[in-house]
């Protein structure tokens, strides 16, 4: 009744090829962002802001890089906590040798300095694929933080190898970075910059590119055979995914934990992210967000849940019970739903659609 | 069994290189030291430790074999084991009785897997299993710390890791990494002799090959199921048991997964010799690469460069050096 | 079919939820709430469940025997951080604003959530108290306002433990020629006492040679193998964690190296570690902050008011007195010492994150006050002001010989005038990055 995009017409090509076709998700999004950029910052209190938005963004960012590469591409890899280590190394250095450098040009010559890094770990891709390629991608992962963690260059010669935000400023005064900057203006730095990627990433797999990408993932010799170049493909989805990685891990060193330690985007980190595409869906940028969404909210919803019962359990009994809800819930949404959230999500549309009168 | 020539000649190849590059490395830096003996240690260490990563990965290459499942759970099958053997050992049961009784959970762990979580997800894509194996992961890792607490446990075999000296007192092997390498060795003989010669042996042979023909020849696909994880959770059982003992039964053990997977796409994901040569070629080549080439550009490169290991293999082979040969049509 | 499993789901997240009903939590608002970010679960859990319950027994005895400090009763809630950093920094911003007067100290009790902190405690105005870990030139007041690395830093313990080399040397003047192995867990936890025995080397003419090893140190065979049958050095030093260390004293004793020369870091002396290595373990040396054992005024409080009426923390006293669990009693008296000392300054209430670091900037724990509290010989005495946030960074030499471990030593302090100019450099190379203004002390 509400969800009907019955008696809307298309007249020009350019309403045709508009993201969003039907007006009630035109105000759905109109509606999330108005949320998202007003009324989250005026309600949420510190802890929201600072440990479930932040980290909710900056993972579903690096969710959307991976889910380009694996989702779009089809290229399955676990490299992505090491691309997010390069990302925030290169905006270390870049933030300390030119400290007059905005942050948002730091932010995003990391990612392209991320996305080099990716094309060089991408050419395996055109000899080796499936399990055996995201295997071959931990070699990225565990050559990148030893690099990082091996070379003092990086670091500074800092003793323990640890990198350090300074504080900058975005218009001149507002800090998003360092121990004065606000979460208000953090998250909104960065809910800016993860809107506007992800309109480019929307935009980018409904062109060109993003066709050849899916005709790559669903078969690779026949995509060759009608003339898909192999090699500049998969190069491509490798280039844009591991840019989206770079900036994330940039976000994440500068603005969510402020220092960080190669270790922070270990081999956890990249299953972490994965895990993330594939409950939120494969091939699908809002299944990025909703995974993101479910693997950040559902631990702290869980550790949290005994504590608004007023239930008092000893942590590591919370811990334990934690890890099994987490694992019970995996496997009951990939039984009810395997192809993630987001075609849980579309499905709910279709109902909607025939809501309240089925026929 | 049958060798192709071209693996035959990477795996020469490669051997050759393993004992030219330390060598040339010795002889032009002064940095690192090299002299037979020596090589032959380092060498005989790495191949000892490659058969502990086999056991390993021996449980994840029956699985994929039998079921196309990456099963990311088998660190946490290997945690869970020795964890549920010490136990029940805590708990005042003798040795035997603790492993009849794991066989047992295990052999039951593998049922509820088989009914709960592969039947409802039959047939979907592959990388939707290995996520299911997450859940079991996470699952397993709660569960077995909340029977058995998170403490660390000693398991003791009552093997000795004194050093011993062999070759006119030379080279020194540890003999606890012999015996190791010997239950691996008897492991991998029996599982042989098990899928070879026995009926249930032969029926887990012809699911791997085509499950569509073997259900319609009449083998009932589930039990099969139950069986291989079974068999994966007994070598699961016999990895916990080496790597307890090695280590201290902890949460820690599950993390070996991670040492597993390279030689996992080096054998490649459906051979069970694969998984012994890959382990023999990975562990030797990490120890060589540790000794030999990490002080030129700094150490602790172990872990990384067995994954370049096995990705240099991979591009020679990329189904792995004994996997089935990927055949792609349009 | 879906409803169905929805139903099953639904039934056993109920079943789980009711068979765990407990007591349930209560916030007086007279009461000094304590936040404690511990790991009880994980791989690192062997040596964060002793540390956690000798923290939270003390703070217990305190209630249950003095009722609170200074009539103030104590509100302690863990939170379980399972050495990850992404968890930690949940805990502490879940935990900063409870009670009355929010966290009044922070400590994150491992390296990775320290740095995740550094920021966030300087904007919240929460000290983060870093006792035996976390970063060396915290020790500058100046840079560090809110941090605080009492009793001794890695820096300190690798003088302490170069020192200890020269006296079974014969001196500082024999370490000239001798080969020192490092080795160490491949993070900036293992990396931070580098730069110290690099610099001690060129001072005395030993010879550093390195041994990183990959987190988290399950395979040490090819690291053993270099330094036991071809490096051969005369001691080796080790700042592992976790499941690093057994293997790495296993490893030494597969190829013979003498466990006698090896000196672990107090992160590398735990009880679990020595224990799973088994006889392995004979005669390895660790350095300790504190003493071992349980045959303090203390503990036989703890024994007696807490575990002989079933309120312990664990369910056993099969921990009190072992090496972690006073490190955890050690980190408890401190903090709650800077709540005392924060109480007589601004009233008997509950105190700010503020107040104690008004404190802790003028903390002093004398030889009287730790008779008082029962632990003579435990720990020595500290003493902090606005510049020195680490005290003397005393620290001994204990060896295990297959039950405990037996102090060889007395409490070594490290050379702090080699230390501290390393400290302010390094501190001051922190500020500039950061735009910090180092604060001027009176």
């Amino acid at each position: 009744m509400i969800y009907r995009e019955a008696g809307e017409f298309k007249s020009s090509y350019q309403a045709d090829q508009a993201i969003l076709t039907i007006r009630q998700d035109r105000w759905f999004i109109w509606g999330l962002m108005a949320f998202a950029f007003l009324v989250i910052p005026a309600i949420s209190s510190e802890y929201w802001l600072t440990t479930i938005m932040l980290p909710f963004l900056i993972l579903g960012l690096a969710a959307l890089g991976l889910n380009i590469l694996t989702g779009y591409a089809g290229q399955l890899s676990l490299g992505t906590g090491g691309f997010m280590a390069t990302g925030a190394f290169a905006a270390y250095k870049l933030a300390t040798a030119f400290p007059e450098l905005n942050i948002v040009i730091v932010i995003l010559a990391s990612g392209l300095i991320t996305s080099g890094v990716g094309i060089l770990f991408g050419v395996p891709s055109l000899r080796i694929k499936g399990f055996y390629l995201a295997v071959a991608t931990l070699a990225s992962q565990f050559f990148l933080i030893w690099m990082f963690n091996k070379f003092g260059w990086f670091t500074n010669y800092s003793a323990s190898g640890v990198i350090s935000a300074p504080p900058m400023s975005v218009f001149n005064e507002i800090l998003v970075t360092g121990p004065h900057a606000t979460p208000v203006a953090k998250y909104l730095f960065v809910l800016t910059l993860v809107v506007l990627l992800t309109l480019v990433a929307k935009n980018l797999v409904r062109s060109n590119i993003g066709r050849e990408w899916m005709a790559v993932r669903d078969m690779d010799i026949a995509a060759e055979i009608i003339g898909i170049p192999m090699l500049s493909t998969k190069l491509k989805a490798f280039a844009v995914s591991s840019f989206y990685c770079g900036v994330a891990g940039a976000l994440w060193a500068f603005l969510h934990t402020g220092s960080v330690e190669p270790l922070a985007f270990d081999v956890n980190r990249s299953f972490q992210v994965l895990f993330m595409v594939i409950i939120g869906g494969l091939g699908s940028i809002m299944g990025a967000f909703l995974g993101a969404g479910f693997i950040v909210l559902l631990p702290i919803l869980l550790t949290n849940a005994p504590h608004w019962f007023g239930l008092n359990i000893a942590v590591d009994t919370i811990s334990h019970i934690e890890f099994m809800v987490f694992g019970i819930l995996i496997i009951f949404f990939l039984i009810v739903e395997p192809h993630g959230l987001a075609r849980l999500w579309q499905i709910t549309k279709e109902k909607l659609r025939l809501w309240p009168f089925p026929y | 069994m049958h060798i192709e020539r071209d693996v035959f000649y990477i795996i020469l190849a490669s051997l050759a290189l393993m004992v030219a590059i330390p060598w040339a490395a010795g002889m032009l830096s002064e940095d690192i030291f090299f002299e037979w003996p020596f090589f032959f240690e380092v060498a005989i260490g790495g191949l000892l430790a490659g058969v502990m990563y086999s056991l390993v990965a021996l449980g994840f290459v029956l699985i994929f074999k039998a079921s196309g499942v990456f099963n990311f759970a088998q660190g946490a099958m290997v945690l869970f084991s020795a964890l549920t053997l010490v136990g029940l050992q805590e708990k005042g049961l003798p040795i035997w009785l603790a492993i009849l009784a794991t066989l047992a959970i295990m052999a039951l762990l593998a049922y509820l897997i088989e009914r709960l979580v592969l039947r409802p997800l039959v047939n979907q894509e592959h990388i939707i299993l290995f996520m299911a194996t997450i859940g079991i992961t996470y699952f397993l890792d709660g569960f077995g710390q909340t029977l058995w607490g998170s403490e660390v446990k000693i398991l003791d075999i009552g093997f000795s890791n004194q050093p011993g000296f062999y070759f006119g007192g030379k080279i020194l092997i540890n003999d606890f990494d012999l015996i190791a390498a010997l239950i691996a060795g008897v492991l991998v003989v029996s599982l042989a002799l098990f899928f070879q010669y026995t009926r249930i042996g032969r029926a887990l042979r012809a699911v791997a090959d085509d499950n569509q023909a073997a259900l319609s020849v009449g083998i009932p696909l589930k039990h099969i199921w139950v069986i291989v994880w079974t068999v994966a959770g007994v070598v699961a059982l016999v990895a916990g048991i080496m790597w307890g003992s090695k280590l201290g039964v902890q949460f820690s053990l599950a993390l070996i997964a991670l040492k597993a997977l390279p030689v996992l796409i080096l054998g490649g994901f459906t051979s069970v010799p694969g998984a012994i040569v890959g382990g023999l070629i990975i562990g030797a080549g990490e120890k060589l690469a540790e000794v030999f080439i990490a002080p030129l550009i700094g150490g602790g490169i172990e872990d990384w460069f067995a994954y370049m290991l096995a990705l240099a293999f991979l591009v020679f082979r990329p189904q792995g050096l004994f996997g089935e040969k990927i055949i792609e049509r349009v | 079919m879906n409803i169905r499993k929805l139903k099953f789901g639904i039934g056993v997240a109920t079943l789980g939820a009711a068979t765990l009903l407990g007591a349930t939590a209560s916030f007086a608002a007279d009461t000094q709430f304590i936040g404690s970010l511990v790991y009880r679960t994980g791989p690192y859990a062997p040596g964060g469940i002793p540390w956690a319950d000798g923290f939270s027994d003390y703070f217990r005895l305190l209630n249950e025997r003095d009722g609170g400090i200074n009539g103030v009763m104590l509100e302690l809630e863990e939170c379980d951080t399972a050495y990850n950093t992404d968890k930690g920094v949940e805990c502490y911003e879940r935990l900063k604003n409870k009670g009355s007067t929010g966290m009044p100290a922070v400590s994150p009790l491992s390296t990775g959530i320290t740095y995740a902190l550094l920021d966030r405690v300087v904007a919240d105005k929460i000290p983060l108290i870093t006792s035996g870990y976390g970063r060396a030139d915290a020790a500058d007041g100046r840079v560090f306002p809110y941090a605080f690395v009492l009793p001794s830093t890695y820096w300190g313990g690798a003088d302490i433990a170069i020192h200890h080399i020269a006296d079974l040397e014969g001196g500082y003047g024999s370490l000239k020629g001798k080969k020192i192995a490092l080795v160490y867990h491949d993070s900036a936890y293992g990396k931070e006492p580098i730069k110290t025995l690099e610099t001690l080397g060129a001072q005395h003419g030993f010879e550093l040679s390195l041994f990183p090893v990959p987190h988290p140190g399950l395979e040490q065979k090819a690291t053993w193998l270099k330094i036991g049958r071809q490096l051969r050095p005369d001691y080796v030093l080790m700042w592992g964690w976790g499941v690093m260390n057994a293997t790495a004293i296993k490893e030494a004793a597969a190829v013979g190296f003498p466990r006698d020369k090896m000196i672990g870091v107090w992160w590398s002396g735990n009880e679990p570690d020595v224990i799973t290595a088994g006889q392995a373990a004979l005669g390895y040396k660790a350095l300790q902050m504190n003493r071992v054992g349980a045959d303090f005024p203390l503990h036989k409080d703890i024994v007696k008011v807490l575990y002989d009426n079933g309120k312990g923390t664990a369910s056993t006293p099969k921990d009190v007195g072992s090496a972690i669990y006073n490190r955890g009693i050690q980190s408890a008296i401190y903090l709650a010492e800077a709540l005392r000392t924060a109480m007589n300054e601004f009233g008997n209430k509950p105190v700010t994150g503020e107040q104690v670091q008004w404190a802790l900037d003028r903390f002093s724990l004398t030889e009287e006050r730790i008779a008082e509290i029962g632990v003579t010989g435990l720990f020595a005495p500290v003493e902090l002001s606005c510049i020195d946030h680490q005290g003397q960074g005393q620290a001994m030499v204990t060896q295990w010989d297959g039950k405990q471990w037996k102090p060889i030593t007395e409490l070594i302090a490290p050379n702090m005038e080699m230390l501290r100019p390393m400290y302010e450099e390094s501190a001051a190379q922190y500020a500039k990055e950061k735009g910090i203004t180092p604060r001027t002390c009176g």
